[in-house]
């Protein structure tokens, strides 16, 4: 099947009826012994303490809240070059969710930095990339709920993505661009120097894959209210046309 | 049943009740607007179904254009 078929509206809703339940049962499950492994089945951390079971909140949130700019950006070039309604609707679906998971995120990063760094805050390169990119999610939603006309709330809100993009790689990177700061760096790595010791690395794995099914199972149910919504509008306006 | 915490128990805690509850929060929020636009949009399918039919449009619509949309109850 094409991935091109997905913009069909009548075929995307098929297919996501379809899938739905099976995304979100995966993602309880996944998020329900995830959680459940980190915060009860894991020891302290020798220097963290029991500061470290936030990792299991923290790292899935800040992870997929990048992440779902960036799907908001493929769908969004999508829309300004191909001009399918089910792609940009996908990321107005998208942002809320994004938003959620950004103020998690930063948050939990908080909590866990007034025991672990003596501060709530500080205006590190990664949290306030982070912090930027929290403000660009309320922006983004703002603007599509500021303009009447659905296409044009579409292009413009499209190139506040592309612009916010930036700042979405900023909060990824900005610990290696600039190499100063409070935040540490990845978590999550393929050097075994870095990483984080299995004992925390298998329940963290765990529940990004849960944070990740919620993600889609969550994208596409808001998707679908989109669709509808986007039908009862056109419908409305051939009722007062009759 | 809660794990020994030490000194970071409201660290921790709150840290997980918060974040639970921001995601139970876009959860549920979900939800009841799905279904409150799926009542909405059958309403308005069987009103517009009641009426007489539309005069044609002046030009042949998309494939995806609004009205070509069926499957969405």
């Amino acid at each position: 099947m094409s991935l091109w078929e997905w913009a069909n509206p009548v075929k995307f809703m098929r297919l996501s009826g379809a899938l739905l339940p099976w995304v979100a049962a995966g993602a309880a499950l996944a998020l329900a012994v995830g959680l459940f492994w980190g915060f009860f089945l894991t020891p302290d951390d020798y220097r963290q303490g029991s500061t470290v079971k936030i990792i299991y909140l923290h790292v899935p949130s800040a992870l997929m809240a990048i992440n779902a700019w960036f799907m908001m950006l493929v769908t969004s070039l999508v829309w300004l070059v191909r001009r399918h309604h089910v792609s940009v609707l996908a990321a107005r679906a998208a942002a809320p969710i994004g938003m959620v998971l950004t103020l998690i995120a930063l948050f939990t990063g908080a909590v866990w930095g007034q025991p672990m760094w003596g501060t709530w805050w500080a205006w590190d390169p990664r949290l306030t990339s982070f912090l930027i990119l929290f403000l660009f999610y309320l922006g983004y939603i703002a603007l599509w709920e500021a303009i009447d006309d659905p296409d044009t709330a579409a292009d413009l809100t499209s190139v506040l993505c592309l612009v916010g993009s930036v700042f979405a790689v900023l909060s990824r990177y900005a610990v290696n661009f600039w190499n100063q700061g409070l935040h540490q760096g990845a978590s999550l790595s393929l050097d075994t120097e870095e990483n984080v010791a299995d004992v925390f690395w298998q329940p963290l794995v765990v529940c990004i894959a849960g944070f990740v099914l919620l993600f889609v199972a969550l994208v596409l149910l808001r998707t679908r209210t989109e669709i509808r919504a986007r039908r009862i509008r056109a419908l409305a306006l051939r009722e007062r046309m009759a | 049943m809660i794990p020994e915490l030490g000194k970071y128990a409201v660290p921790v805690l709150s840290a997980y009740g918060g974040s639970l509850l921001l995601l139970a929060g876009l959860v549920v929020l979900s939800v009841r607007r799905a279904a409150r636009v799926r009542a909405a949009l059958r309403e308005i399918e069987a009103r517009v179904g009641r009426a007489p039919a539309a005069p044609p449009a002046p030009a042949a619509p998309r494939p995806e254009a609004p009205g070509q949309e069926t499957a969405h109850g």
